[in-house]
């Protein structure tokens, strides 16, 4: 591959995050120097996330559908969002984006399993958090639509189910 | 935050292994609640809660003395820009909205960013090449936090985190490091070549998107998934004393070679800091560059280099406005800087010594 400012073959590549999106730039020895030395964005050396999961460049319409329908049940985000925006809407769409993921996640860390520390008191009910998480999405979302009854109706039932929570923790 | 400006953070204060290259080590561990989904999908009030949440369990841990806890939203700018020159809370932290804090120790080694792009960042920083310590004691903070809090955690995949390149271990193990020589000679490329290669970050003074200014560089994991924190401490553990003799090496080798050259780079670097009438803060930081080098050398001998770790913190604008006790605008900000500089260098301060 040629370096992008000169002639000559690009040994460095970098993935640069501006304002959320992601370009890719490959640069010889020389440029690389120069450009770290003095980024004209303001930006340096990040090989963030975006250019690992940004989709390919042309990618069909027929595909993007298809990452539309891909939905989080617990936050709504679909695989789409996620991929323009590289981030999570919550801790459930690692289960709801699994087989997606994992190819994405074998590409930046060459491995798809955890291996180090685990939390003590490893949480049993999942459920029951990723019903809250739920609980606040569609809360947020009827703020955003003016619906107050339903609104005031879902605060209730969060605020339930975090005493539930709290009283079974403490037990 | 007028105190703060008195005091100086102990990871400025040049000491710990290998302290004339290595600045400091610092690790970061990223960590999001269970039951609060990512700040992507959370609206002012779910962040308000997060915060709220996190503020008192934060406050609450005892983590050895005083805790300052800063709300983000209520500082004026020129406070937040503060706080990151003093390496206490990210460029990202500074500029988002919503509901966000920080809490640090009085020592300024660990800091607890809240709602920065995961719920909760601990940092602790140590001075020199310390990784072990910075561990212990950050894994520490972390089990007391876990007591509280529950944190999302898959088996297969780990702390889950807002980005997927921070998922697993959610860990980031730096090591910042002050590489003058290997600029001046142009061998820095070959170390980035090499770091890359074994999937080490490289990055400036600030962390992530900034320059490196004053030949600071970060060196850093650059994948958390698949390894265990202890693996990839152990990773820095054996790269970087390589960088460091490589860049000892070149020293050396510049000392043989063309020490009258290099004496004399050195000298006119101090010579200006201590003279000039009006500089910038990027000219400040490449001539203190140099005179660091130089008192490492012994081509200067008459500065302490706790001093000169201050003075690259204390020349930017948020801290020589602070200093001030009044906002400048560039052209009178270079103007108080070189009389600062000038001040401080003319007479080494009684408190140098310490």
């Amino acid at each position: 591959m040629k370096c992008h400012r000169c002639p000559k073959v690009a040994t460095l590549h970098i993935t640069e995050l501006v304002k959320g999106e992601a370009h890719e730039l490959h640069l010889c020895e020389e440029c690389a120097h120069t450009y770290l030395q003095n980024p004209d964005v303001g930006e340096s050396l990040e090989s963030g996330p975006g250019g690992l999961i940004k989709p390919p460049a042309g990618i069909g319409e027929a595909e993007l559908e298809e990452l539309e329908k891909l939905v989080c049940p617990t936050c709504k985000m679909t695989f789409r969002e996620f991929r323009n925006q590289g981030r999570l809407g919550c801790s459930h769409c690692y289960i709801a984006f699994r087989e997606e993921l994992l190819p994405l996640l074998e590409n930046i860390h060459g491995d798809t399993h955890h291996c180090g520390k685990f939390p003590k008191r490893a949480p049993d009910d999942s459920q029951k958090r990723y019903q809250l998480i739920k609980l606040r999405n569609d809360l947020r979302l009827a703020v955003a639509d003016e619906s107050y009854e339903e609104a005031a109706r879902l605060r209730d039932q969060i605020q339930e189910m975090e005493n539930r929570i709290t009283q079974e923790t403490t037990e | 935050m007028k105190e703060l400006i008195q005091l100086r953070g102990e990871w400025m204060r040049g000491e710990g292994p290998d302290a004339d290259i290595v600045i400091s080590s610092r690790i970061r561990l990223a960590r999001n609640l269970a039951q609060f989904p990512f700040l992507s999908r959370a609206d002012d009030s779910v962040r308000a809660e997060i915060e709220k949440t996190l503020h008192e369990n934060v406050l609450d841990l005892s983590l050895g003395g005083q805790l300052t806890y800063f709300d983000i939203n209520e500082l004026e700018g020129i406070d937040r820009q503060f706080l990151v020159e003093r390496q206490l809370i990210s460029r990202e932290l500074a500029e988002s909205h919503g509901s966000r804090g920080v809490c640090f120790t009085r020592g300024e080694n660990v800091s607890l960013m809240v709602n920065e792009e995961d719920h909760l960042r601990i940092q602790v920083l140590h001075c020199g090449f310390e990784l072990d310590s910075c561990w212990r004691e950050i894994s520490r903070i972390d089990d007391l936090l876990e007591e509280r809090v529950t944190y999302a955690f898959n088996e297969e995949l780990g702390y889950l985190t807002a980005c997927p390149t921070n998922v697993g271990t959610g860990i980031r193990v730096s090591v910042l490091m002050h590489l003058p020589a290997l600029v001046l000679t142009k061998e820095i490329q070959k170390v980035f070549q090499a770091l890359q290669k074994i999937s080490l970050a490289v990055r400036g003074l600030y962390g992530e998107g900034s320059q490196a200014m004053g030949d600071f560089y970060q060196i850093s994991n650059q994948i958390t998934l698949g390894n265990s924190e202890e693996q990839l401490l152990k990773k820095l553990k054996e790269v970087v004393p390589n960088i460091i003799s490589y860049e000892r090496k070149v020293r050396q080798a510049l000392i043989k070679d063309s020490r009258q050259a290099l004496h004399d780079k050195v000298s006119r670097a101090y010579g200006t800091l201590k003279s000039a009438q009006s500089i910038s803060s990027e000219e400040t930081m490449h001539l203190l560059s140099s005179v660091r080098m130089g008192v490492n050398l012994g081509l200067i001998d008459d500065l302490p280099i706790p001093t000169v770790n201050e003075l690259f913190i204390h020349t930017q604008p948020a801290h020589l406005q602070k200093l001030r006790k009044t906002s400048l605008d560039s052209a009178d900000r270079n103007a108080a800087r070189a009389a600062y500089l000038r001040q401080r260098l003319s007479s080494p301060q009684p408190g140098d010594q310490n």
